[in-house]
């Protein structure tokens, strides 16, 4: 982040969450390219941004049709959705739709800059995927496929294992349970399968299986895995 | 009908003879009660002296207080008697002495007596009053004898103090007074209590002697005297009455007063009538409106039976009972005096005589009967009141002839008798000889009568006659007679005939009265118990318009007023196109309460004929009649039955309207109090968090050079706080209004319930920080049927009040189990608890259960979307105290799915 500094696209009609985002984007090395409505968006795509913070409520078109419109023209470009609570459905369409990731409004800061580290880090590793993940205990070897918890080695079954690594190589960004049940199975598998997994996987990775530390639920949308700081 | 009120009386009540079981057999001590007008009377002397007699029937009786004020006649009566001493209390440095209840107690009398029941007990005694001291005794089985004067019952507080212009303050509730099993009024006449006052027998506390004086005034004693009698009798009636219902003795028992009035087709029965609603009123009895049906009832004019039909229904209108009873006496008094008897009356009330003194003589008269035989009833005889005041609903409806055998029938039928018996009398003359010929017109004249009725059976007592003479009495074949025995042979025949066919015809009469009778009151009965088993308003009127087409086949059209105008609300069969003509003339009935149409004064071009239905409260609606014949609508005998279902079909109208105005006031009270609690709830629950935030950034702002970082840092953790809070706040808001609005769709899909708690405690790791959570799921649990977003808010909104109501560094448990066929997750808080009374409304929107002061006041809403939540997905949601300890707990409850344990190998 140095030489170049990141820019970011933020789309949203409300000029103090513009404001609000200007200031501590900046502060944080960033550089800001403002939106006030879809219009001016498209035309700001040319300036190539890195990344897209968009509000899922535009004043002149849904922010759902924005997003398709983005994708169009970028299939890669990271996409972070700012949206309300209790619009799980618009979440859940947003991700299906290509978007890498949501904040639910009112947020922090440091969960947003969290999200959008999350994308841009998932962009970078699509190349080459680092060999071995770490995050507080929980260590997991892509390569030698090894998972270890501390100095504990946890043995998986193929499936658990194929299920940690697909979070892993998302690790910090949220995925919808279809995404996971496309990856795994396959577009019609019965998202109770996945479930039981998780709860397999979670009596395994985790030292307390009610209070999930790394493998969180992203209630009504998928699931998350906590990504190191 | 007589006979059956009476057995129905006879027979003892169950409720009364449950209510005697009570009293004699409950182990609670009986109170008996010795009353008097004024002090001075002697009602301690006589409680004494009755103590004393049961003494010497072997009672253990003691002295529990008694104030002789000095008398000596009473000191010397107390001498016999076991005192307990009475109890001393110090009070502001006096010295004052108040019964032993405690004492009492121990010593376990048969029976105590107890003076002055209204005495207030000295601060400091276990009741402020004493009769409360012997309601403990009573409650201790021991039988309390007690005295009381009038003006110390409360509901007497008032007319005493009018009447003597002193007021009381120490009173004795009714009920206390009711409670007596026996209450002994003792009386003295007021001249004697004036001269005991004169011979200084009575005590006087001498600060109060002129305010007595006052008191003691003759007519200030007639009065209270006279009150004293009455609520004496007023007790001893009800005790009475309740008695003689358990032991089912047959009346009259003069206890209250029950008011009977007879009312005749004289159009004077309408005053009447109204004179014994009066009389009631002033009596505080039940009055009864009776009219009794005879054989002449059936020959009086249409305009007569309405006018007695409309006069049951003023006596109805006026909160009296109308009956009619069928007169099975030959005199109209003994009918109404086995009436007055079988039902307690007490006063008769019945219209002077307008009759000649000739219809008198041969009739009898009614007030003279009446007077002789009833016995203990007082019978009052009211001169003609012309109907005045209150105007009957006059009819202004022609009506169809009654009669449905035409005129001619009869007659020709007459004739054809007699013809057959003159044949008869042919064939049987070789055989019998013309002595025995008159036996087949006999015969045939009284088949007349009884088919028939008088008239006709007497144009064939004369056709009879003439036949007998003509064909079989010389001359033949001539009317004139030769010999004279054969003109008294013929004349007593004559006679005969008449008689036959009056006694004949008479009893036809009554038959055909009974019968019509019979059918009217069982079709009323079936129709009333029709109406009564439907709720709904348009239920009522669709089985009204059903039964009374059915009933008088017509067709019924039901009109009731809505938003101002006139609205068809049913129909049979149904219809509800109304030409111009039938609107003018339904909203001219309603305006003016009178009939409007078809037959009618008014408009008579309509379709229908419509009438307005009426309670006692006003009309309710129209009915609109009509039907595919031509010519008028109604017999008179059908008109009054409609009259009558349309009564009973107001009330029934009127029933819904109040269950629904019932409904509504409470509707309306309850959005009004919602509107006023989300108004305070919006205007604190939006305004503290926006205030703060406000203040706090305000401060931060203008002063950010004189705060230190850490002050700095502080403001800003509160600007957040708030702002979640408020942010809370607002999505409660929003969660309620998608609830009421119903937004809310639950997504029903099996999920793990440790997946969701994981969840909202991520949510609510903040709110918990201070607390420590306990999380205890069952390995056995099933997956259920749930919404994750909903559900998460469930437990979030859960989490969030245990939070609130458990001080931080206690514990707060959530227990998942498996119940049979439900799954039930418990939220368990180590707070102090609902209190009992809040249980029951802590779900409620904006109900915020009492908390102290140190509890930050929530929304009132959580609970509520919890509730709304969990019912959106099939589950229930209750709330408890805990057993183990203090705390609450609130299960919600889910069914497990028919398809649970779905297990998959790994």
């Amino acid at each position: 982040m140095t030489a170049a500094p990141i820019k970011v696209l933020v789309v949203d009609d409300e000029p103090p969450i513009r404001k609000l985002l200007r200031l501590g984007l900046r502060s944080h090395g960033y550089e800001i390219l403002e939106a006030p409505n879809g219009k001016i968006a498209l035309e700001l795509l040319n300036s190539a941004p890195d990344l897209v913070i968009l509000d899922l409520g535009l004043p002149d078109v849904q922010g759902l049709d924005l997003l398709r419109l983005i994708r169009a023209r970028n299939e890669s470009l990271p996409v972070v959705v700012l949206s309300s609570r209790g619009d799980e459905s618009g979440k859940v369409a947003a991700l299906d739709l290509g978007a890498d990731d949501y904040v639910t409004k009112p947020f922090g800061m440091g969960e947003l800059l969290a999200r959008m580290r999350a994308a841009l880090r998932h962009q970078l590793q699509v190349q080459g995927e680092l060999p071995v993940f770490r995050v507080d205990d929980l260590s997991v070897d892509l390569v030698r496929r090894i998972v270890k918890l501390g100095e504990q080695d946890v043995r998986l079954s193929p499936k658990e294992y194929e299920l940690l690594r697909l979070l892993v190589q998302h690790a910090g960004k949220v995925l919808t349970h279809n995404f996971m049940l496309r990856n795994l199975w396959d577009e019609l598998a019965d998202v109770q399968y996945l479930r039981v997994y998780v709860r397999q996987l979670r009596q395994k990775i985790e030292p307390d299986p009610e209070r999930p530390h790394y493998l969180l639920t992203e209630t009504g949308i998928g699931y998350r895995l906590r990504a190191p700081d | 009908m007589p006979e059956e009120r009476a057995t129905l009386v006879r027979r003892p009540s169950p409720e009364a003879l449950l209510a005697l079981a009570k009293r004699e057999e409950s182990r609670q001590g009986r109170l008996k009660i010795f009353v008097g007008a004024a002090p001075g009377v002697g009602k301690t002397y006589e409680m004494l002296q009755t103590a004393l007699a049961r003494r010497k029937d072997g009672y253990d009786i003691v002295v529990g207080v008694v104030e002789t004020h000095g008398r000596k006649e009473t000191e010397a009566l107390l001498e016999g008697l076991d005192v307990i001493p009475r109890r001393r209390i110090d009070y502001k440095g006096q010295q004052l002495q108040e019964m032993d209840l405690e004492a009492i107690l121990a010593r376990r009398p048969q029976i105590v007596l107890v003076d002055e029941l209204a005495h207030t007990n000295a601060p400091g005694s276990r009741h402020p009053k004493r009769y409360l001291d012997v309601l403990d005794l009573l409650e201790a089985g021991i039988n309390v004898y007690s005295t009381v004067n009038i003006q110390h019952i409360e509901s007497l507080n008032d007319v005493v103090a009018q009447i003597t212009h002193v007021r009381v303050r120490e009173m004795v509730p009714d009920a206390i007074f009711d409670r007596a099993n026996d209450v002994k009024l003792v009386d003295l006449t007021p001249e004697d209590l004036i001269q005991r006052l004169k011979e200084g027998k009575i005590y006087v506390p001498e600060e109060a002697e002129r305010a007595l004086e006052h008191f003691f005034s003759p007519a200030n004693l007639t009065a209270l005297r006279e009150l004293a009698l009455r609520r004496t009798a007023e007790r001893v009636d009800e005790q009475l009455l309740s008695e003689m219902r358990a032991r089912a003795i047959e009346g009259p028992w003069a206890a209250g007063e029950r008011i009977l009035v007879c009312i005749s087709e004289d159009p004077r029965a309408a005053g009447l009538t109204r004179y014994a609603k009066r009389l009631a009123d002033r009596l505080h009895g039940p009055w009864t409106a009776l009219y009794v049906e005879t054989p002449r009832s059936l020959q009086l004019t249409e305009e007569q039976r309405d006018r007695i039909a409309d006069t049951l229904r003023l006596a109805e209108r006026l909160g009296g009972e109308a009956i009619t009873v069928p007169g099975s006496h030959r005199r109209i008094a003994d009918d109404v005096v086995d009436f007055a008897h079988a039902n307690n009356i007490t006063q008769i009330i019945i219209g002077k005589s307008t009759r000649s003194r000739w219809f008198e003589i041969v009739n009898g008269s009614v007030v003279h009967d009446l007077a002789r035989c009833a016995g203990a009833i007082s019978v009052h005889v009211i001169a003609g009141e012309d109907v005045a005041g209150e105007e009957l609903p006059r009819k202004t409806v022609s009506t169809a002839d009654g009669s449905r055998v035409p005129e001619w029938i009869p007659y020709t039928a007459a004739f054809a008798a007699i013809a057959t018996a003159l044949g008869a009398g042919f064939l049987i003359r070789p055989i019998s000889g013309v002595e025995g010929v008159d036996l087949p017109f006999l015969i045939a004249i009284i088949a007349v009568a009884a088919r028939f009725g008088l008239w006709p059976s007497i144009t064939a007592s004369i056709a009879a006659a003439l036949c007998y003479n003509f064909f079989f009495f010389p001359p033949l074949y001539n009317l004139t007679i030769s010999d004279p025995r054969n003109v008294a042979a013929v004349i007593f025949f004559m006679a005969a005939a008449v008689v036959v066919s009056n006694l004949a015809a008479r009893t036809r009469l009554q038959a055909v009265t009974a019968i019509n009778r019979a059918r009217t009151t069982e079709s009323l009965h079936a129709f009333s118990r029709k109406l009564a088993g439907v709720g709904m308003l348009d239920e009522v009127l669709w089985a009204a318009a059903y039964q009374t087409a059915l009933m008088l086949k017509v067709h019924v059209m039901f009109l009731l007023p809505e938003d101002g105008t006139l609205a068809v609300r049913a129909g049979y069969p149904p219809e509800d196109i109304l030409d111009s003509a039938d609107i003018a003339a339904a909203k001219w009935a309603w305006e003016n309460n009178q009939a409007a149409g078809r037959g009618a004064d008014t408009l008579p071009g309509a379709k229908r004929l419509f009438l307005p239905m009426r309670t006692g409260r006003g009309p309710v609606g129209i009915v609109g009649i009509d039907s595919d014949e031509e010519g008028p609508l109604l017999t008179a005998d059908q008109r009054r039955l409609l009259d009558a279902l349309m009564d009973q079909t107001a009330v029934a109208v009127e029933r819904v309207h109040l269950v629904d105005d019932m409904d509504r006031v409470q509707r309306d009270m309850e959005t009004e109090r919602l509107r006023s609690a989300l108004l305070t709830s919006i205007s604190h629950d939006l305004k503290t968090p926006l205030s703060a935030v406000i203040g706090t950034a305000q401060t931060l702002r203008d002063m950010s050079r004189d705060l230190s970082e850490a002050e700095k840092s502080e403001l800003l953790t509160q600007v957040i706080e708030e702002g979640e809070r408020l942010n809370r706040f607002i999505a409660n808001l929003l969660d309620m209004t998608k609830l009421e609005s119903g937004a809310v769709v639950a997504k029903l899909s099996p999920h793990d319930l440790s997946e969701i708690i994981g969840g909202a405690l991520r949510r609510t790791n903040k709110i918990l920080a201070q607390h420590q959570v306990k999380v205890d799921l069952a390995d056995d649990l099933p997956m259920v049927e749930i919404d994750p977003v909903l559900f998460e808010q469930v437990l979030f909104n859960l989490l969030d009040n245990a939070a609130k109501y458990a001080s931080a560094g206690t514990a707060i448990e959530l227990v998942g189990r498996r119940e049979g066929g439900t799954v039930t997750l418990r939220v368990l808080d180590e707070g102090e608890g609902v209190p009992e009374g809040d249980l029951e409304h802590i779900f409620d929107k904006f109900y915020r259960a009492n908390k102290g002061d140190r509890v930050r006041a929530g929304t009132g809403l959580g609970l509520a979307i919890s509730r709304g939540f969990v019912d959106a997905m099939h589950g229930t949601i209750t709330a408890a105290n805990r057993m183990d300890r203090s705390g609450a707990v609130f299960t919600v409850a889910l069914p497990v799915p028919k398809s649970a344990n779905l297990e998959i190998a790994a």
